[in-house]
This record gives structure tokens, sequence and C-alpha cells, in this order.
């Protein structure tokens, strides 16, 4: 039966199919999806774990117990796991194990851009990239099998455009695999020097063998068409590239591309007049080819940043540039995601502006707090990164003489991710810093995944429930507060009695996020166009409920007011009411 | 090399075009086409500009629609199908809910919306075609949030694929 499944899917399908019983992840786009889907397979154990790192050795764990087992993340999630990841690869494995790395060239919801392809050579395992839906679910089948037969994890490495673009997909029944049993084997899972400079020698020989596999491996193929131009291509480059090139070229697909299939490489190019290379980010697969002392083009002519488009392809190679249909009499004005209304985080963003002290950032919806008109956010670097960040700068400023508050912001999730050891940190080394954290209850950012601190776990079994303040106290925080996000003066004393605090201090802004499920109804909030002096105090909390009219007047959409009052707590002269709804719930 | 049909159905974050997305490719499945379909989820969804990119045909390579080449455009907003214009084939066809959603530039005063867009569109646009899709969605099903489904209805008109089809695919994929 055919399906139509975005690659994502295609992996939780084939991680049924393919008999695995184990999987885990922490969320991030574009690879969220995948566990999504896994999820509610009942012949899968899976789960959400607090982040990346802890994913992949729970995988390795599970692998170890002789369990096929999957581990997901976007690209920045493998540098959280890098560490595992490089010794795992020395280990090898026992049920298979296969990990995902969503990578997101052009940066749609991402932090950074980088090519994760990177990561095969440098922890020296095998790669597979899928270019469709249909390959996405077949070679977490071939993974497990080579993951299995040469005792290595396997990275399926997939990009957004692998990741949320659907294709039909043939599927099948699942396979049950039995799962394999376990034997204590200390030269091969205890990782001292001893055993690892063994080990480390295995790798080698594994990686020489896996080139040989390569070469006879099904999925790198070659499509002889017009042989005066020839493409080394894989993933979704491979697309565009048949896309714009139809039978006019010939292709060298590659599905391995890690190790590379030497001997077939040397064949297509010595078929072809002229070679080049089509993949998007850095020249992996080119600077092989060169390796090789086969002349090839490749970024001279492709960019190394950003995703690729047909267009661009028929633009570099051909010098034509689309037929569009351009709109010039009006400029078109943008349309960025914006803070929700009702979102908790917005209160708490427009107090710490007036406070007008560095604001470290973190990961998450709250991001956008740098956006006008609240721009209280200074930085954003990594999950967890705003703690340790807010230390540094407040130890800094302090060590050279200019002593001063920093605050933190943090989400919940980050703060399960990444945030308790930079608390650790600043209780240690007598820190003074602020964090606060946003804790509206659930990972918001990438969908509404529970974490340690909701209570429920991926499957939806209740849990106890990680209580951050209970968290805090425990590292050594003497300074806890408790507010509720949406009461603007609670939120504003919190603040300003923390900072006045000599030592660190946290400051947990408490509301569910206004997109969950099942609140309670708080009502609408009403402008009273007789009291309004359209000073617009209101605007500038950012509510994207609230509309400005070109006679100066605003109003609030009812359809999209979920009820904060947050605006109604700004306005100076009281004209905003509230509107139905029970009490503040 | 066979012939492929392009679609793009764009909106804002929110307006369910996912969703509509999703009942036009099931439908196309149903008839038997090979589809693609691309979409980004994640900050887009914050009430940021929206595209689903929609292809079919007997063999589909790139799950992307290059700019003036879509055959179809389906247009939540009005601005967002200015927005997306670039995409339309000089004979192609839009279909564009008459509804204005401002953007936060244009909420603070940053940025003008361009209120004209229906007749700037009427200027380029071979075939457009205008859909009141909320006062439809509230006659017709009294529920406003029925929109898409709407559109939908209008973009179908236009496809050649039999109603039947839709009906079924849409009860399969729409929460009752
Ligand atoms: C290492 C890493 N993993 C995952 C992500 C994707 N990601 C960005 S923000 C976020 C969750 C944020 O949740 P929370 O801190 O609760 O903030 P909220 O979005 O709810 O405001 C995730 C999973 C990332 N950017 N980096």
């Amino acid at each position: 039966m055919k399906k139509f499944l975005s690659g994502d899917e295609a992996i939780a399908r084939g991680a049924f199919e393919y008999g695995a019983t184990f999987a885990a992840a922490y969320p991030g786009t574009p690879s969220t999806e995948i566990i999504e889907n896994i999820l509610p397979y009942k012949e899968i154990y899976a789960e959400w774990s607090p982040n990346e790192k802890v994913a992949l050795e729970v995988a390795i764990g599970a692998s170890l117990a002789g369990a096929r087992s999957l581990v997901a993340m976007k690209h920045v999630g493998v540098n959280v796991a890098a560490d595992p990841l490089f010794t795992a690869a020395y280990t090898g494995v026992n049920g298979g194990l296969v990990i995902v790395s969503a990578d997101e060239p052009s940066l749609h919801s991402s932090q950074n851009e980088q090519d994760n392809r990177n990561f095969a050579p440098f922890a020296k395992i095998p790669m597979l990239e899928p270019s469709d839906s249909q390959e996405a679910k077949d070679l977490v089948g071939e993974a497990f099998r080579i993951s299995e037969e040469y005792d290595t994890p396997v990275l399926l490495r997939i990009t957004t455009r692998i990741a949320h673009a659907k294709g039909l997909v043939e599927c099948y029944e699942r396979q049950e695999v039995e799962v394999k049993e376990y034997k204590k084997n200390a030269a091969k899972y205890c990782m001292v020097p001893a055993n690892a400079r063994k080990r480390r020698v295995f790798v080698e020989e594994r990686t020489r063998l896996l080139s040989e596999f390569s070469e006879t491996f099904l999925y790198n193929r070659i499509e002889w068409g017009d042989k005066s131009i020839g493409i080394i291509t894989s993933g979704i480059s491979y697309q565009y590239a048949r896309e714009v090139f139809g039978a006019k070229a010939s292709y060298l697909k590659l599905t391995m591309t890690w190790p590379l299939p030497e001997k077939l490489m040397r064949e297509f190019a010595e078929g072809v007049e002229k070679l080049y290379v089509v993949e998007e980010l850095d020249p992996f697969l080119e600077n092989q080819v060169k390796a090789m002392g086969i002349p090839v083009i490749g970024k001279e002519l492709l960019p190394n940043m950003f995703e690729f488009t047909p267009e661009l392809l028929r633009q570099k190679f051909f010098g034509v540039d689309p037929a569009s249909n351009p709109v010039t009499e009006v400029e078109i004005p943008p349309r960025p995601p914006v803070l929700c209304a009702g979102c908790p985080h917005r209160p708490v963003f427009y107090i710490l502006k007036k406070h007008r002290v560095p604001v470290m950032g973190d990961i998450g919806c709250y991001g956008l707090g740098l956006q006008p008109p609240l721009e209280a956010v200074d930085t954003t670097v990594c999950m967890g990164a705003s703690v340790g960040m807010t230390h540094g700068f407040q130890k800094a400023s302090a060590w050279n003489g200019v002593p001063r508050k920093v605050v933190g912001v943090i989400g919940d999730s980050t703060f399960f991710h990444g945030g308790m050891t930079g608390v650790a940190d600043m209780v240690f080394n007598n820190g003074s810093g602020v964090i606060v954290v946003l804790d509206n209850r659930t990972t918001a950012m990438t969908g509404h995944q529970p974490h340690p601190g909701t209570g429920i776990t991926g499957k939806g079994e209740v849990t106890d429930e990680i209580k951050i303040e209970d968290v805090v106290r425990a590292l050594g925080v003497r300074d806890v507060q408790i507010v509720d996000s949406y009461d603007l003066q609670a939120v504003d004393q919190a603040v300003r009695h923390a900072l006045d605090f000599d030592g660190p201090s946290v400051v947990i802004c408490r509301r569910a996020c206004a997109l969950l499920k099942g609140l309670p109804d708080l009502g609408k909030a009403v402008i009273n166009q007789e009291q309004c002096t359209r000073c617009h105090a209101c605007l500038r909390t950012g509510c994207p409920a609230l509309v400005s009219h070109p006679d100066k007047s605003v109003t609030i959409d009812t359809n999209a007011c979920n009820g904060c009052f947050v605006c109604g707590q700004v306005c100076p002269v009281g004209a905003i009411e509230k509107v139905g709804g029970g009490e503040r719930g | 090399m066979a012939k492929v049909t392009n679609v793009l159905l764009v909106g804002v974050g929110g307006q369910g075009t996912i969703l509509a997305t999703k009942v036009l490719a099931g439908v196309l499945q149903d008839e038997g086409y090979d589809v693609k379909m691309s979409e980004v989820h994640g900050m887009s969804q914050r009430g940021g500009s929206v595209v689903s990119f929609v292809r079919y045909g007997d063999r589909v390579y790139s799950p992307l629609v290059e700019q003036g080449t879509a055959d179809l455009i389906l247009a939540f907003e009005k601005l967002e199908a200015l927005r997306w214009l670039p995409y339309l084939k000089a004979e192609g066809t839009m279909v564009v809910n008459d509804l204005e959603i401002l953007p936060a530039p244009v909420l603070l005063g940053k940025a003008s919306y361009p209120y004209n867009a229906l007749e700037i569109l009427a200027g380029k646009v071979r075939e457009l075609v205008t859909v009141k899709a909320a006062q439809l969605a509230e006659e017709k099903a009294g529920n406003a949030r029925t929109q898409n489904i709407v559109l939908l209805g209008a973009l179908a008109k236009r496809m050649g694929i039999a109603p039947g089809t839709w009906e079924r695919v849409i009860r399969a994929s729409v929460p009752p």
C-alpha cells in the first residue's frame, strides 16, 4: 500500500517496518516529527529525552541490550551528542543503532547552518543519505543491517527538504527482529585506553570493509544519460539535478556518502566528458573527488551556503533567470513570526526591557523577544547558553571594575536540556546573576512536546513532575521566587528584588503556553473607545491581537485574543475591559 | 518529459494551509498521480508567512515549485497572494481569499498594508478568482473555521477532478 509521507514520517515507518523496538530523541526542527510518529506505535518503546546527549546514550544502552534502536535530532543536536557518538563509534553495537541527523540548510528555524556529513568521517562511522521519502524509509532498514553486520552506529543524514517534503511510499508489514542477547565484553564496551587502542585499529579496518561494501551497495548507482555532462550528487540535490538536466546528463547518485565508492566514482568520471558535483553546503563530495585526483567543478560554480533550488541550478549552469511575474508597484511588508497573542513570555520581556540590564537570551519561542517592540533579548547562542553567559558576563564585569547585574532568560524545556549545569556553576563560583525561567509548561517552539517538568511522558503516561524550584534550590540557589507571568506587577517586583539580591537568584515565571489545549477560558480584552486616549501604550506590548487603525484608534481582534489582559495592565487610563471568562485561572 | 502540474498554497501560519494541502495531496494520490509536496514547519507557524508546494504528474523529481511555473496558486490571504505572485506562470490561475491579516510591522506602524492588493493582482493575473471564504464558511457551515475547505472548493472547480474524490478525502482527513 502506498502512503503519502514526509521524510520524517517515512523514517518513523521504517523504524516500525524494520523491527526497531527502541527510539529516543530531543525535539528540534526538522527532526521532531520522527519520534512524534514513532510514539504511537505500541511495538516500539519511545521517549523524549531531556537533551540529545542523553537521547543518544539511552539509545546506545538499548542497542547493548540487543534492541534495534533509533535516535533522532536536528543538526545542532549532534554537537550536543558528539561526545557519546565518537566513542560509540569504537564500541560498536549489539542491536542495530541508527542516528538520524536532520540538517537545516538556509536556517529556516535554526541558529546556525552546518553540514553534518562531516561527522561521518570525523567520527568514522558510515553515512546514508536518502533523496526522497521512499528512500528515507528503505534506508532505515539498510542502516540497521549495516549497523549489525559491521558493528557500527550508522548516521542517516537528511535535510529539511527531505524531512518535510512528502512523497508516495510503498509500505509493508512489520518484520519482527529478534532482540539480541547481551554478552558482557569489556574489551568491546569498556573504552579505557588499553581497550580503546585496539578498537581504534578495528575502526580503521571496519572503514576499509565498508568502502568495499559501498562499491556494490545498490543505492549507489550510475544513471547514464547524455555523457557530455556527468553529475555526482546525493540527497535532495539529486532531485534538483534530475529536474533541471533530465536525460541531458548522466548521474552518479550516491546514497552511502561515507565511506565513498572510489572505484564507482572513477568509472563514472571516466565515462563522462565534463564532471560536476552538485551538493548543498560544504564541498564534502567534491573534496573527496579532488583527493582522488579527478578534475571536477563544484563550489566554484555553486554556493557553499543555503539551500539549492532548481532555479538556482538553472541560473548557475545556463545563466537563465526564472520567468517570474514580479510585483513592482508596492512594497510587500515582511511577515515575521511573532510571540502569539496571550504568550506568557510577553509580559516578562515587557518588564525586563524596563529594567535596562543586559539580557542573555536562549533558544525557544522566547527568542522572538528580540523583535520590536519588546527588543528585550541581547543574545542567542545555543540551548542553555543563557545561564553560563549570564555568569560569565556578570563575573567579568565585576572582575574588571564595572560591576553590574545581568539577567539570563531560559525556557523550561531548555532549562532541563542545558541550563542546570550552568546554575551549578553560578552557585559554585559565587556568581550573582539573575536567571528568569520562562516556565510555560511545555516545549512550545517545536510543537508542545512534554519534558521532565510536565509530569507526562511522550507515550502519554503520568510520571513524577520535576519541579524547577526544587532543582535550583537543590543546586544551592537560596533566592528563588515563583510568579504568574501574566501578573505584570508581580513579575516586576520579583525582578527588582532579584536584581538587588547579593548572590545567585532565580525567578520562575509560570503560566501555560496560551496554545496548549484544555486551558481555562480567560475571556477577552475589549477597548472602550470612549475612554481610550489613543496613547498606544498597549501597542508597546507587541501583541498581535491589537490592531491599530489609520485614524490612530486601536481595537482588539476577539478571534485572536487569548485573554491574558497584559494590555489592560499597561493601559494608563483603564480603558481596556475584560469580558467573559472565569477568574484569572 | 511528461507534464507536471504545480500548485502553491500560501497563507499565514495558523490559517489551515497545511490541512488543505493534505486534502489536496490525498485527492491527487487517489487519482493515481505521482505527488510531491514541500513545506517548512517551525518558526513559520508563529503567525509567519507559510507556503506549501504541491507537484503532480507521471513522475515528479523536485518537491519545490520554481518561480514563474505555478499553474495554480491558492492564497488564503491577500498580502500573501502578492508575495507569492512571482511563482505564477503567465497563463496561471490564482484563487485568492478576500481577507486581510495585518503583519506585525504594519500593526506597529512601520510598514503599510497594500489594501489595493486585489487591483494589483487583477492587472497581472490572467484568471483571478476572488472568494469571500469567511462569509461563505459562516453561511454554509455556520463556522468560520472551515474557510480552508471553502477555499479548496474553489480550487477543486478548476482542477477537473471528480467531486466524489474530494468528498471522500475530506471525510477521511478532517475531524467532523
Ligand atoms: C541542541 C538543540 N536541540 C534542539 C533545538 C531545537 N529547539 C529550539 S528551542 C527548543 C525548545 C524550547 O522549549 P522551551 O525552552 O520550553 O521554550 P518555549 O519554546 O516553550 O518558549 C528546541 C527543542 C535546538 N535549537 N538546539
